[in-house]
């Protein structure tokens, strides 16, 4: 068994090889550019790119829901897409401030409608919500349908189960305290939707590789849910300790301890959001970087190229185990440190 | 002279050392804590993970910076 691997491993790396010099009798022409392919993948777009075979690109057209000055529009965005296409007034602008984006001119000047168009990320999020919905509404017909307390689901509601009450016991039971079940749903649903789309991230084919919690759009409103969390459901004793703290009076007569206290309040929300968009955006763009390489490589020769090549496969996959390992610790962090700061802000 | 795409790769650079210190550092600690009590060790282990993933996080608000000013 141990030899049989070791030559399987062989013949793949060797099968490599030939593969690397066919790359590199593409496109020679061409300035290659790893800093733009990787911006491209990760960016967001008004359709979904799947392929380019022989210069015709395959892409999947979303909608672009917009309202110009001439009123709502709604339309397939293959129609505003192509090299200098225009559809009633609007276009997607090539340079400058609104680089990427519909906009269209008014008065001579370039502006931004009012655009609330299904991109790439946001299709990406309602695909994970879909799979978090659809997941854990099966698993709780298994439940509906029994009545015993101590009633032990198996197949798919036990796996989930299994997975909830691991949470539930070393995250928010023990952080949140005593009303824990008040917030238990908000922070359950973080932690999927953050796992859930995190994985996403990582398939690189099709209704996978939407670069969805690498947005730091995504990870903004996020942040601001744990806000609005922590603050609305705030104790009085909470907001007392953030401005008028139990500190000698020098420190709190200049305002000084309650405007650093005010200034917490946003820092941890923050935080949270950076943490979540660096963590997810690095990996991304390490493993598209590394799959850069190859084609960096290409015209180097046959032995070099191909040796590169060998590298960067292994490098690409040893990336993605531990992106794995990411994408759970950063929905893991995300929900302990909220509960945390939920937990901050409850009666002791 | 680009000093802003030489700068944002050296800030790179120096927050991987800060980020590889800091985690190096948890790890030496784990590393004693579970050779003094060896029962202990998947709690330990638990905790040594998520101070990385804090610390972690902390670096890449650096690295983050590192890529506007790329």
């Amino acid at each position: 068994m141990d030899k049989m691997l070791r030559y399987m491993l062989v013949a793949a790396l060797l099968m490599v090889a030939p593969l690397a010099a066919s790359a590199s009798g593409h496109g020679d022409g061409e300035d290659f550019s790893p800093k733009e392919l990787v911006m491209e993948h990760l960016a967001d777009s008004y359709e979904w790119h799947i392929t380019t075979i022989k210069d015709r690109d395959i892409v999947v057209p979303l909608p672009v829901i917009v309202r110009s000055s001439t009123g709502w529009h709604l339309f397939s965005s293959d129609k505003i897409c192509h090299e200098g296409a225009t559809y009633e007034g609007m276009y997607i602008a090539h340079e400058g401030k609104f680089k990427d984006k519909i906009v269209e001119d008014v008065d001579g000047v370039q502006k931004r409608p009012l655009d609330i168009s299904l991109t790439k990320t946001a299709c990406g999020a309602i695909l994970s919500l879909l799979i978090v919905m659809i997941l854990f509404l099966v698993a709780a017909r298994a439940y509906k349908k029994r009545d015993e307390v101590d009633y032990c689901p198996k197949g798919l509601a036990g796996l989930l189960e299994w997975l909830i009450d691991s949470i539930m016991n070393s995250v928010i039971k023990p952080c949140v305290g005593p009303n824990y079940r008040k917030f238990a749903p908000y922070l359950l649903t973080a932690f999927f939707f953050i796992f859930v789309t995190n994985l996403l991230g990582l398939i690189p084919i099709f209704p996978g590789g939407a670069n969805v919690t690498g947005n730091i759009s995504i990870t903004l409103f996020m942040a601001v849910a744990t806000m609005i969390a922590v603050n609305c459901f705030g104790s009085k004793h909470y907001y007392k300790d953030i401005f008028w703290p139990d500190v000698p009076i020098f420190l709190k007569a200049i305002p000084l301890m309650p405007i650093i206290e005010i200034i917490g309040i946003f820092t941890k929300p923050f935080a949270l959001m950076m943490r979540l968009f660096a963590n997810i955006f690095a990996g991304h763009s390490i493993i598209l970087s590394l799959c850069c390489m190859i084609f960096l490589t290409a015209h180097l020769g046959a032995a070099m190229s191909g040796s590169m090549t060998a590298v960067a496969l292994l490098f690409m996959i040893f990336m993605n185990c531990l992106e794995l390992l990411v994408a759970f610790l950063q929905a893991y962090v995300f929900t302990m440190l909220s509960a945390v700061f939920i937990g901050l802000a409850q009666e002791h | 002279m680009e000093f802003a795409k030489m700068a944002a790769a050296i800030g790179a650079a120096l927050c991987v050392f800060g980020a590889a210190w800091g985690i190096g550092k948890i790890g030496k600690s784990a590393m004693e804590a579970i050779a003094r009590q060896p029962e202990s060790a998947g709690n330990i282990r638990t905790s040594m993970i998520i101070v990385a993933a804090l610390v972690e996080g902390v670096s890449l608000f650096a690295v983050v910076v590192c890529l506007m000013a790329l």
